[in-house]
């Protein structure tokens, strides 16, 4: 917009209330890696009491105080404050809010050549809604009591347990705002996606991100509203006394509880697990679109199998809902259930296998540039391999019942979602800093932060795999407290440390971050000389996106074309 | 080039055939259709788990609900006149339904009130295994008001209700008995009780009103009017404002203030839909 | 849609009119239907049948979906497919409990 004609809009309504989806998609990006800052924060401070359970944490209780510390020693209470907050800040604050509403809002309407959302003001309000969320379940940490302890799945009848205390009140509240965030966000991206594409640009012309987006909305849309039914059902067990998780005869702390009882914990388990399977591939379809652009980009050749991938994560989409009991093969489930739900376990992952293969084959004859977004992107694929892989074992009941609750268990979820998803969303973070700011962000450092972060997520999450095979649960205050722990307890000082390390690792990204807004190289509107339609548009685009609207006339990924002078052919650009 | 540009906001787009809005409004229904589907489903797993399970006809009042099922429905058929209105470029049609449609809408909520109401004043005592009420010793449980629940006291006082609820025989009441439904006790003064009584705490087991810590019955009958309740406010809200802040748009943009207006019936019918499937299953079934 | 000319418009209205009719009637049926002495298999068919016909005239005609885009159709296929596995959750319960209890 020329603020020429226009009076200018003010700050607050420019960069804090604005309604152009790139601040917004800004406003989420930061955000959620503050988030995410935060998150692994609290994740370093528990790798501190599993790697020396009987240490001395006086520095640590300088800071936090009494209320996680007593003379040096953590409490376990704090512990589980800081486990049940982890996860829930890493997925529902961190991750999605980063993937979806981050990456999505800046990128898509770009790609689809809108200028801007369907709905720039309920755009600005899911933001709105999101950040008190947020706020809400941190602001919990200073209740008394403090934050939730239990468990980011938080299972009830534990979680309906001493309802006096605000903490898990304050993270069903803040879920409450955190899905209704993620409602309007699907409803305006499934609009957007549908009505607002430019001239020429027909569903199979798509690029691979946008479809990953589109299927992405509709698993938020329809999976996350049963999550918040349970969350209002837990709601009403912890503030108005119901039952709805409460089983008859139950004894709390040696006394029986004074509710009504007749109601089902398992009940709350397949709510949860109907919106939280879905939410997976919330997690992993944005990383996988990101690691799509950025592969075709830089292998200079057109996605291997573009349609097989676009029906696959249409299919990924459908099967999601009906793969959620594999989460409970433990909790005394028929047999016919179980192999219903084996099956469609097994049967979901050959969509994801089709969905790597292709993106492994792509790389096939291409001549490939190493550059950082490219690196990330690569080293996403085997770490999404490994996760994957390593997922079999717990869809099968049988070997389920060995590993279930173990470490084995957080390996495999964090592979898939910490080296994988992460790994995508720095892609992306590489990828299109330059279309966001104008500015390239710096190669050395960036690379630095690749071979780092790729280095000691691995020296985290390795490990686990070796103490859940060796039988040691999740969740555990100190696992030396039994033998077969005691015996691999060197790997958790060896995760620990890499955790560290990987704290300091992420350094020169948040310099990179930073610095390259004023230092870094400038650029114009294709650095990267890709194909598709964000690239028409200046760096940084305008509000309203383009300076004339875009005509698409081809695929996404028409790279190398036989025949053209060039080795990218643009959607955008006519050519004889 | 200014603002952005945003098509599809007054004319459908070619292709899909619908507006922005429309496609929006039906996608956020979807949402809500989960929502609405996951109570429903827990009210079935709950129910079909439970090892007994009241009548609702018994417990809830079904004259009031079967009045608001009518009101409701009213309520909509006004919300689809109010847009035929818009369509006939008629404000004061307009206005005269959208008005009803509102006015309706707080009946709604004003009979919801008088209906939760006395179920919050009416309460159960379950005693202990062995303890002995005077003139109720045969019973493990009853009904009436709380006179007095003074925490200094290790006493409460509770006037019983004259009919006690049959505990040998759960089924021996005659369905369809409304005077005596249990949560309804309109009348604040004695007639309905016997004189009061003195009750030792240490006897208690539980002591609860017939709000929704009652029982699963209450608690979903409780959570899904309840939610129900809150998408009326919603509806009030929204059809609130195109009634008193609309006509501005009417006479500018009537294309746009249709839509808006389909839009919003289209939510307010849904409220209506999930009150017909609400209506019988948790007061008649 | 449709309802361009006055004529159709009023056409409309009376198919509102009739639909508003039929509502009440539906509502003071399952109401008194309620009251008949049937086992509860029955009264719930009979319940969720008369519901499920509302339900249909609120969405057929006050809704419009009687003659509707194919895009809403889409989203609402969909909506039916996973709204039909939610509803299905009551029953996995179901067999959870039997494999535990032994209960039919």
């Amino acid at each position: 917009m020329s603020d020429h004609e226009h009076h200018d809009p003010g700050f607050i309504r420019k960069y804090v209330f604005s309604v152009d989806h790139k601040v917004i998609g800004i406003q989420y990006t930061v955000t959620s890696l503050l988030f995410l800052l935060f998150g692994f924060g609290l994740m370093m401070i528990m790798r501190a009491q599993l790697a020396y359970p009987q240490g001395d944490f006086s520095f640590l209780e300088r800071i936090f105080g009494e209320a996680g510390f007593v003379g040096g020693a953590m409490l376990p209470e704090f512990y589980n404050q800081l486990g049940a907050m982890h996860g829930t800040i890493m997925v529902f604050l961190g991750v999605v809010p980063l993937a979806v509403g981050g990456f999505g809002n800046y990128v898509m309407p770009l790609q689809i050549g809108a200028p801007d959302m369907a709905f720039p003001k309920l755009n600005m309000a899911s933001y709105w809604v999101y950040l008190p969320g947020g706020l809400i379940m941190l602001s919990s940490f200073f209740v008394e009591g403090g934050a939730a302890q239990y468990g980011w799945t938080a299972y009830p009848p534990l979680a309906n347990t001493q309802p006096e205390y605000l903490g898990q009140t304050l993270w069903l509240v803040g879920m409450v705002f955190l899905i209704t965030s993620s409602l309007l966000g699907s409803v305006n991206f499934i609009v957007t996606i549908v009505q607002l594409r430019v001239k020429g640009l027909s569903f199979f012309r798509l690029p691979f991100f946008v479809w990953a987006q589109f299927i992405t909305s509709f698993l938020l849309l329809l999976a996350f509203p049963p999550l918040e039914a349970a969350g209002v059902m837990q709601l009403m067990d912890r503030v108005a006394g119901t039952s709805f998780f409460m089983p008859d005869g139950l004894v709390i702390g040696g006394r029986p509880a004074n509710v009504a009882g007749g109601g089902n914990p398992l009940l709350w388990q397949h709510l949860f697990w109907f919106l939280a399977h879905p939410e997976v591939y919330v997690l992993i379809l944005p990383a996988l679109g990101i690691v799509g652009e950025v592969i075709a980009n830089n292998t200079r050749k057109p996605l291997w199998g573009y349609r097989s991938l676009v029906y696959s994560v249409i299919f990924l989409g459908f099967m999601s809902f009906i793969v959620w009991a594999h989460h409970m093969f433990m909790t005394g489930m028929g047999q016919t259930l179980s192999i219903f739900f084996q099956t469609t376990t097994m049967i979901i992952s050959i969509p994801s296998v089709i969905i790597l293969t292709a993106l492994i084959l792509s790389l096939w004859g291409g001549s490939i540039r190493f550059n950082v977004p490219m690196l990330f992107a690569l080293s996403f694929l085997p770490m999404f391999g490994i996760g994957g892989l390593t997922g079999l074992p717990l869809g099968l009941a049988a070997s389920d019942i060995q590993l279930h609750d173990t470490y084995y268990v957080i390996g495999h979820f964090h592979f898939v979602v910490a080296p994988g998803t992460l790994m995508a969303l720095f892609a992306g973070i590489y990828y299109w800093y330059p279309k966001a700011t104008g500015r390239m962000m710096n190669e050395m450092l960036g690379k630095l932060h690749w071979i780092g972060t790729l280095v000691f997520l691995n020296g985290v999450f390795i490990p686990m795999f070796v103490q859940g095979l060796a039988g040691v649960s999740r969740r555990l205050y100190d696992q030396t407290w039994y033998e077969h722990g005691k015996e691999v307890q060197n790997w958790t000082v060896a995760s620990s440390w890499s955790a560290w390390l990987l704290g300091i690792a992420q350094i020169p990204f948040i310099l990179n971050f930073f610095l390259s807004l004023r230092a870094g190289k400038k650029v114009g509107e294709n650095p990267w000389h890709a194909t598709t339609l964000e690239w028409a548009a200046p760096s940084p685009p305008p509000h309203g996106n383009f300076t004339s609207e875009p005509v698409v006339y081809r695929g996404p990924y028409e790279y190398s074309v036989p025949g053209d002078s060039e080795d990218y052919s643009p959607q955008f650009v006519q050519k004889a | 080039m200014s603002a952005p540009v945003i098509r599809y906001i007054d004319e459908p787009h070619p292709v899909t055939g619908v507006t922005n809005g429309k496609f929006g409004l039906w996608l956020f229904l979807a949402s809500e259709v989960m929502l609405f589907g996951a109570l429903f489903s827990s009210y079935i797993l709950l129910r079909v788990g439970a090892k007994s399970w009241p009548d609702g006809w018994e417990r809830l009042n079904v004259p009031l609900a079967t009045a608001n099922t009518v009101v409701l429905i009213t309520s909509s058929v006004t919300m689809v006149m109010a847009w035929v209105g818009c369509k006939l470029n008629d404000l004061g049609k307009f206005r005269f339904y959208m008005g009803i449609t509102v006015a309706l809408s707080f009946v709604f909520l004003v009979i919801k009130t008088i209906e939760y109401k006395p179920k919050f004043e009416h309460y159960q005592v379950y005693f202990y295994d062995g303890a002995t009420i005077p003139g109720y010793e045969e019973l493990t449980t009853i009904t009436g008001h709380l006179e007095e629940d003074d925490f200094e006291k290790d006493y409460i006082v509770f006037a019983p209700d004259k009919k006690q609820p049959s505990q040998t025989l759960p089924d021996a009441e005659g369905h369809g008995d409304h005077d005596h439904a249990e949560g309804d006790h309109d009348d604040h003064g004695h007639g309905h009780y016997a004189d009061p009584i003195q009750i030792n705490r240490y006897d208690i087991k539980r002591l609860t009103n017939f709000g929704p810590a009652h029982s699963n019955f209450y608690a979903i009958y409780f959570t899904m009017t309840g939610l129900h309740g809150l998408h009326v406010i919603g509806g009030i809200v929204v059809n609130l404002y195109f009634l008193l802040f609309g006509a501005g748009m009417f006479r500018s943009n009537i294309a746009q203030f249709s839509n808006r207006i389909e839009c919003a019936g289209l939510y307010w019918h849904f409220v209506d839909l999930v009150w017909i499937f609400l209506f019988p299953s948790i007061y008649l079934l | 849609m449709g309802g361009h000319t006055v004529e159709e418009i009023k056409k409309e209205v009376r198919v509102y009119i009739t639909v508003f009719v039929s509502l009440l009637v539906l509502s003071i049926a399952t109401v008194l239907v309620s009251k008949l002495d049937v086992s509860m298999t029955v009264a719930v068919i009979i319940g969720m049948a008369i519901a499920s016909l509302k339900g249909t005239l609120v969405a057929c005609y006050f809704m419009h979906l009687i003659s509707e885009k194919k895009a809403i159709y889409a989203v609402l296929i969909i909506t039916v497919l996973f709204f039909a596995v939610l509803m299905a959750l009551p029953l996995m319960d179901y067999q959870s409990n039997e494999a535990f209890t032994g209960r039919a």
